[in-house]
This record gives C-alpha cells, sequence and structure tokens, in this order.
C-alpha cells in the first residue's frame, strides 16, 4: 500500500503539487494520466524519495519515507524498481553489463547465478541475444526493454514507470503494454505507471487517475473515468482544445 | 534605486547558496572517500581518462612553455651578461609556477571539461537517479574516484610538463643559442632544492582537487536540457581556471 497525504511541493514560484493525497492498493496496475508538464514525474520521484515534499506524507506500508535518513531510504529503495522515461541505462556499459548491475554492485551472488538471472530477464522482455550491445546501439524501444529488465533483475514489490512507451509506434506502445501485463502476472509486483497512452491504457489500468494542477482531479477504475462528467478529465480524454484545461 | 539593491541581494544570496552547496559537495566527496568499497576499477578507468587525454598535450604545451621560456630569459640574461643563470631560471619559473599551473589549465580544458559533460549527460538522462533509486550512492560511485585519479594524475602530468619543458629550454638555451650545456644543468641543480620541488608537488595536488571538484559539482547539479550540460561546462571551465590563478597566488604567498 502506498499512500500520499497531503504532499505540495514547489520549483520556485512554481507549484507542481499542491496538496495531492493518493492511495495505491498492493497489486494494483495504477496509471497516472495528466498533460505534459503537469508534474507527473515529480510525483513518480516523490514516492521513491529523489525528491523530498515542501510539506505533506509519503506512506510506503507503514513507513514515512519523507523524513527518512539514507540508509533506511535505501532500505526502502531495496523494495522497488523504476523505468526512467528515456530508459536511464547507463551508456558506458553494456545492456548484458547493465542488466546484470544491480545483482553486482548488491548482491553476494556468483558471476553464474547473475548470468541466469540476467538471461532469463533479457529474454522475459525479448532482448535475448543483444548482451554485447551498447545502449546507443539500440533502437528506442529496446532501450525501453533493456532497462525494464534492468529494473526488473532484483524482484522488485513496486515498479514505478515513468512514460514507458512516449515516443513509440502504436504497435510497439501495445507489446510493452502486453509486456508490462505478463510481467506483471508472472512476478506479481505493484505497478505505478505514468502515461499519456489514451485509449490504450484503459485495457492495462486496474485503476486510473488523473493529475491536474497539482492534485488529482478524479480516480478509479478505467470505466469510471471513461463515463466520468468532470470537464477536466472529459477533455483530456477526448484530447479536445475547448475546455477547463489551459493547452498555452 | 530599491531595484538595483534588491538584484544585488538576490545575487548575493544566490552565490552564497551555490558556495554552501560546493561546501556541502566536497564534504561529502571527502568523507565517502573512506567509505568503503574502493570503486578500484573505476579508478583505473579516470585516471586513464584523465591521462590519456592530457598526455600529449602536456608534452607539447610543457616543452614550448620551456623554450619560450629559455629565448626569453636568454635575451634578458644577456643584457648584463647572466647567461650562465639561465638553467636556474627555466627549472625553478617551470617547477614552481609555470608547470604546475599550465599544467593544470591544460588538463581543464582537455579533461575537466569532458567530465563536466560527462556527468551532466547522466544527470540529465536521469542516469544519477537511476543509481539513486538502486539505493547506491552517486557521489561514491561517480565523483569520489574522479577526485582520487586527479590526485595522482595532476601531480605526475606535472611532473611530465616540467621535465619536458627543462629539455625544452635546453633545446633553445644550449643547442640553438649555444649556452653552456654542462651550466645549464649544474647550476639549475645547485639552485634548485626540494622545497622547489615539494612546492610544485603542493600546486599541482591542490589544483587537481579543486578541478575534480568544481568540475564534477557542475557536472552533477547541471540543469534540464542540453543547455544546461553546456552552460555547465563552460562554468566549470572558467571557474576551475579562476580559482586555480587565485589557489596559485595564495599558495605561493603562504607557502613561499
Ligand atoms: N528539478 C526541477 N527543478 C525545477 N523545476 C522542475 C524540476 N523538475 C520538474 N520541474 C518542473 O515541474 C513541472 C512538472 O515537471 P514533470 O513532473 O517533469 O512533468 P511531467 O512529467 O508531468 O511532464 C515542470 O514545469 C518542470 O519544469
Ligand atoms: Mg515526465
Amino acid at each position: 500500500m502506498i499512500r500520499l497525504v497531503n504532499v505540495r511541493k514547489s520549483f520556485g514560484s512554481q507549484t507542481v503539487l499542491s496538496g495531492l493525497n493518493l492511495d495505491i492498493p498492493d497489486r494494483a496496475v495504477y496509471v497516472v494520466v495528466g498533460v505534459s508538464g503537469a508534474g507527473k514525474s515529480c510525483l513518480l520521484k516523490h514516492l521513491i524519495g529523489l525528491m523530498r515534499p515542501d510539506s505533506g506524507q509519503v506512506w510506503i506500508d507503514d513507513i514515512e519515507i519523507t523524513s527518512l535518513g539514507r540508509r533506511a531510504l535505501n532500505r526502502v529503495r531495496n523494495r522497488f524498481g523504476m523505468l526512467f522515461q528515456g530508459g536511464a541505462l547507463f551508456d558506458s556499459m553494456s545492456v548484458y553489463d547493465n542488466v546484470a548491475f544491480p545483482l553486482r554492485e548488491k548482491t553476494q551472488k556468483s558471476e553464474a547465478e547473475i548470468r541466469d538471472k540476467v538471461h532469463e530477464r533479457l529474454f522475459q522482455v525479448g532482448l535475448a541475444g543483444v548482451d554485447a550491445k551498447f545502449p546507443s546501439e539500440l533502437s528506442g524501444g529496446m532501450r525501453k526493454r533493456a532497462a525494464l529488465a534492468r529494473s526488473l533483475v532484483s524482484d522488485p514489490e513496486i515498479l514505478l514507470f515513468d512514460e514507458p512507451t512516449t515516443g513509440l509506434d502504436p504497435i510497439r506502445v501495445n507489446a510493452i503494454h502486453r509486456l508490462i501485463l505478463d510481467l506483471h502476472q508472472m512476478l506479481d509486483f505493484t505497478a505505478v505507471i505514468v502515461s499519456h497512452e489514451i485509449p490504450a491504457v484503459f485495457s492495462l489500468a486496474t485503476h486510473i487517475a488523473m493529475l491536474h494542477q497539482g492534485v488529482i482531479v478524479e480516480s478509479g477504475s478505467p470505466s469510471a473515468l471513461q463515463e466520468s462528467n468532470n470537464p477536466v478529465v472529459r477533455q483530456f480524454m477526448s484530447g479536445q482544445l475547448e475546455g477547463p484545461i489551459d493547452v498555452y | 534605486m530599491l531595484r538595483l539593491v534588491r538584484s544585488c541581494g538576490r545575487l548575493t544570496l544566490r552565490t552564497l547558496r551555490e558556495m554552501g552547496r560546493m561546501g556541502v559537495f566536497l564534504g561529502t566527496t571527502l568523507i565517502d572517500i573512506f567509505r568503503p568499497p574502493l570503486q578500484g576499477g573505476q579508478l583505473v578507468r579516470r585516471i586513464y581518462f584523465i591521462g590519456s587525454r592530457s598526455l600529449l598535450l602536456i608534452v607539447f604545451t610543457g616543452a614550448f612553455t620551456g623554450m619560450v621560456v629559455a629565448l626569453q630569459g636568454y635575451i634578458a640574461l644577456r643584457r648584463f651578461g647572466g647567461e650562465e643563470a639561465l638553467g636556474p631560471m627555466v627549472g625553478l619559473s617551470l617547477i614552481r609556477e609555470l608547470g604546475p599551473v599550465l599544467s593544470a589549465l591544460m588538463i581543464t580544458a582537455r579533461a575537466g571539461s569532458a567530465l563536466t559533460a560527462e556527468l551532466g549527460i547522466m544527470r540529465i538522462t536521469e542516469q544519477i537517479d537511476a543509481l539513486e533509486v538502486m539505493a547506491l550512492n552517486p557521489i561514491k560511485y561517480l565523483v569520489v574516484p574522479i577526485f582520487l585519479a586527479a590526485c595522482i594524475t595532476f601531480p605526475l602530468l606535472n611532473s611530465v610538463f616540467v621535465t619536458v619543458g627543462i629539455y625544452g629550454g635546453y633545446i633553445v638555451g644550449v643547442e640553438l643559442l649555444g649556452g653552456s650545456s654542462g651550466a645549464y644543468f649544474t647550476q639549475m641543480s645547485s639552485a634548485a632544492d626540494s622545497s622547489d620541488i615539494w612546492m610544485g608537488v603542493y600546486k599541482s595536488l591542490s589544483f587537481g582537487m579543486i578541478v575534480a571538484w568544481v568540475s564534477c559539482f557542475k557536472g552533477f547539479y547541471a540543469a534540464h536540457g542540453a543547455e544546461g550540460v553546456s552552460h555547465a561546462t563552460t562554468q566549470a571551465v572558467v571557474m576551475c581556471a579562476v580559482l586555480i590563478l587565485v589557489w596559485d597566488y595564495f599558495i605561493g604567498s603562504v607557502l613561499v
């Protein structure tokens, strides 16, 4: 269970989160949608302590993480995986070394155990046989898959996805969504996904929430959001220019 | 008038805050040096990175610096018949002053800027955040090896610079202008003592720390976007150069 209580965050005079509340149940596939610049990446970074709120609380089960020191925070982080918007693969390492990196740095596993695990994850994301390639040699979709394999390699309980499909063609969008669903069934983690991918995410999500002007304006099941009467939600879902969301 | 005061105040506050953050960054780095494990592989990679990038440049600029000093020194010394002082003059100025300063400036231009750009790109592509998320310490993993590598490579490259410079001076002063070959080296070694050598070592060691500190700081906290990285790189190079010269005067006047 992840719970955000009244989280506020500003950068200088710009308020990004203004008293946000959010509950994410265990094993959900929780999708957060919102316009570009709404603060979705900020929201994810709060969940894992990369950003600290100006005020408010972030609970991971029964641990309040905003006031934790480095050591305690790292213990919480070990339960997380995160897929960054651009993948955030280390350019100086091959795909294999990237995926093996968390295991080498943080576990006592032997090189043979690491190899099995890395190959298992690379196979699961459909990247068997690209071990020796470097991130710069991969296409956008392959880079996301490799990053996904890296974030899965340490068996996280909670996986955060920052726009896992942005910049991909519709077929690859569906392929990544299918992959997330399959992995979710197989590995049983809680997924928090930031996305713009309307309507494709409706088939993926168990819950959807919309972030607008620093708060969650509406949340619920995908069908509930599709039938919402909230003009902000309706405008976003339909992509119209006229409405309460200021486009410019 | 009020606007002027206000913007002055804001600038002062920003500068103070930046200085505070730089201080904290340095402090954290120094503490993390002593926190195991030692990133041996990273350290070797960084030594190679700084050394291989700078060595040729150091040899080249060292040779020409020595040659210029010998040429100008010879012209000046001949006016009052002191040509035999050419060796000590070239040697001392290279060992105490020109070697550490110029080699540090050259390494800054070549390797320091590249380090800032590399860390800046890691910042904006969220690779530094990825390390944090994996519960690893990015300062320990990225900055400490650079810091240690600079402490090792700066004095070494400085000694290369000085050695090549002294031979460059020899070629001009003795081979081309016909000074006495024996006097060049014997006068030099009787004039320079170990305190001069240590002065050069202290200087280049501290310049190494300054360059690693500033380059890493600017890259580590580069702002969003490609402009953020190019801005950080320019700032790092300028700031390194200024700090090197200021610190050079300071250390020179304290250690004498
Ligand atoms: N580290 C930061 N410093 C200053 N402003 C930031 C920072 N991170 C994000 N912002 C600002 O916060 C707003 C929301 O950013 P973000 O969370 O990346 O939006 P989204 O992911 O929804 O597109 C943007 O206007 C951005 O400029
Ligand atoms: Mg974002």
